[in-house]
């Protein structure tokens, strides 16, 4: 009972433990292995980089606390909590893209095309504003506040945009399931987006100047001076909720060829479409609440995802590492275009992402 | 009003793979879409348990709204569907799965999905995160893929394959389902009359080497006489006649059904009912 077996099924592998078994492509697992090599070389090259260079032997004794105590300090203090917030928001990203794009089955839904994201930074500023703190700092009761209030104004605006964008562009069929018609999840998308970004604008305009510089800096969505203190959200929320996302992949998967055959195969299809979205929407709020609106990123990584590996499901592992390939990258150029002074890596996402939307919308149009 | 089926089935433990019939029947059943609009009104329905039977009737006849209760889409507004003498919709979702399966009319399969991937789906309600796919998943996947004579196309993308081959994919889908009860919305349509035959006598084969209960939509008029051993014709959500083909199929009912005047006879190839239409009886229904 307990031999372990490996077959094929098809193009596909079967791993047999006893009565357990596990399906996976072995196209699948190559992407998600190289990618995995692809994030930690980033991440290594990330921790190398600042305003010295330190030799990889450096940065392992760093990490493993065996260097001298000025570089274990530079990379366990400054260095490392900025890769970790770079790589939870990445994966946060990738997967909330993966999961929106395919409970909606639309490619250019992603959180910050239908202003989720805009909800997640009116949330935020609202806290930042109202409580007088920053996002960004170092100990202290901002630190606090960075911990738990801002990731909460983040995930409750968050939820406040999604509610508002699916109950305007979903539909209760004659069933009583949600269906989510594309271009009305998009149209209600841009009017939200703008909705809750005329919030910020009103918000920081009606605050103290002081307040209003420090909200501004955490909406340029950045990794710059990210500390211990945002570490934590995301990994909580990751820890949650990845493992439920996977587990809940197969049901997307079979959601995918229609919600009737889905029904009648076993699957929860209402249950199992707000789970995913509730999922993807939590993910998103937190990362915002770590890093800033980060654009561009949800969007883009299931799609890359999905051309690497051409499989029939969703590529949500895929999508993830890709995900934190873009942050870490887009952090690491951001930090080497202007010498001596960094952008923020939003603006990089955004540059390389805004074209590429275009590009989709395009190539959409064009299959009709 | 209704005879149960004789077997009294107590079989708690649905069996995982079909073989075997499942009985299905409906008790003063009220179907809607929207409350108010009444489709479908205090329906009876009894179906032979192991045989094929073609639910026939006019556009907006309610015909495909009863086979959505029957799959349990769509909640009664009042009365029973009984599977196998439960209630259908008291039933776990994954219980109802291993029980019935369903064809629906149109179905979308994503871009880049191949047959194969597309009727490994169908063993969905027989796996688990933990149990992902078990030697019994592929025996059946392989045992579907050889009854559709697909075998060859398995790893051909579904998108690139023809209508008949296409619908072959769908049926596939659901007989790796393994479930006792097939249900089909409109299996041929959309098919050129070649793969309609093809696809209706699979069907049969379906039903007759592993005795599986189907119950059908059907258009043709004498497509159902053919392949169906049982034929309920709907109006406006009633029964007008139930029975064997040559029974229900008469010049009598096509004229209650589809205000048509057609002559019936008896089709040269297989003795059963042909219609051919003459006019219609009053003006034209929308």
């Amino acid at each position: 009972m307990t031999g372990v077996s490996v077959t094929r099924s098809g193009p596909s592998l079967v791993l047999r433990l006893g009565r357990a078994s596990v399906l996976a492509r072995p196209r699948g697992l190559a992407v998600d292995t190289v990618l995995v090599g692809f994030v930690a070389a980033l991440g290594g090259l990330s921790l190398a980089y600042g305003t010295t260079w330190l030799p990889l032997a450096d940065v392992v004794g760093g990490l493993t606390a065996t260097a001298d105590e000025a570089t274990t300090l530079i990379v366990r203090e400054f260095r490392l909590p900025r890769v970790l917030v770079g790589l939870l928001v990445g994966l946060a990203l990738g997967v909330s893209g993966a999961l929106v794009q395919a409970v909606t089955r639309n490619p250019i839904a992603a959180p910050d095309v239908i202003g989720v994201t805009a909800g997640a930074s009116a949330g935020a500023v609202f806290v930042l504003l109202a409580f007088g703190g920053t996002a960004v700092g170092y100990g202290g009761p901002s630190a606090g506040l960075a911990e738990v209030g801002v990731p909460t104004g983040a995930v409750v605006g968050a939820f406040a945009a999604a509610l508002l964008v699916l109950s305007a562009g979903g539909t209760r069929t004659s069933g009583g399931r949600l269906s989510f018609s594309a271009q009305r999840v998009v149209l209600a998308g841009i009017v939200c987006h703008a909705a809750f970004i005329g919030l910020v604008h009103w918000g920081l305009a009606a605050a103290d100047v002081d307040q209003a510089t420090k909200a501004k800096i955490w909406l340029v969505g950045s990794l710059h001076g990210r500390g211990w203190e945002h570490v934590s959200g995301v990994l909580l929320a990751l820890g949650l909720l990845l493992p439920l996302a996977l587990a809940l992949c197969g049901k997307l998967n079979t959601l995918a060829i229609g919600e009737s055959s889905a029904a009648t195969l076993g699957v929860g299809v209402t249950r199992t479409q707000l789970g995913l979205l509730t999922i993807a929407f939590a993910l998103t709020g937190t990362a915002a609440a770590a890093a800033g609106p980060i654009n561009f990123v949800a969007l883009l990584a299931p799609q890359i995802a999905r051309k690497l590996v051409r499989g029939p499901g969703v590529p949500l592992v895929a999508s993830a590492l890709t995900g934190a390939g873009l942050l870490l990258a887009a952090d690491f150029i951001a930090r080497i275009v202007i010498p001596g002074s960094e952008l923020p890596a939003g603006a990089v996402t955004a540059l390389v992402g805004a074209p590429f939307l275009v590009l989709l919308v395009v190539r959409m149009g064009g299959r009709r | 009003m209704t005879a149960m089926p004789n077997e009294v089935r107590n079989d708690r433990a649905a069996p995982t793979e079909a073989h075997g019939a499942a009985s299905i029947a409906t008790r003063s059943l009220r179907l809607s879409y929207r409350p108010g609009r009444v489709i479908v009104d205090d329906l009876d329905l009894n179906l032979p348990t192991g045989a094929v039977t073609a639910v026939i009737g006019a556009n907006g006849s309610g015909k495909s709204t009863v086979l959505r209760a029957l799959s349990r889409l769509l909640r009664p507004e009042a009365g029973q569907v009984l599977l196998d003498g439960a209630d259908l919709h008291r039933m776990r979702t994954k219980e109802v799965a291993t029980r019935l399966g369903l064809l629906p009319q149109s179905p979308l399969c994503p871009e880049g999905v191949t047959v194969r991937d597309l009727v490994r789906r169908g063993r969905t309600p027989h796996t688990s995160v933990w149990r992902q796919w078990s030697a019994d998943d592929e025996a059946a996947l392989n045992a579907a893929l050889a009854a559709t004579e697909l075998a060859e196309l398995a790893d051909e993308q579904v998108d690139a394959l023809s209508g008949g081959q296409r619908q072959r994919a769908w049926l596939a889908l659901v007989i790796a389902q393994g479930t006792p009860l097939l249900l089909l919305d409109e299996p041929t349509t959309f098919l050129d009359i070649a793969h309609q035959i093809d696809v209706l006598e699979l069907i049969r084969r379906l039903n007759r080497t592993e005795g599986r209960t189907v119950v059908m939509v059907l258009h043709d008029l004498n497509q159902a006489s053919r392949f169906a051993d049982h034929v309920v014709a709907l109006r406006d959500g009633a029964v007008v006649a139930a029975g064997a083909p040559s029974d229900v199929v008469t010049e009598d009912v096509v004229r209650t059904v589809f205000d048509l005047d057609a002559r019936v006879v008896s089709n040269p190839v297989t003795g059963t009912p042909l219609v051919v239409p003459v006019g219609r009886t009053r003006t034209a229904r929308t």
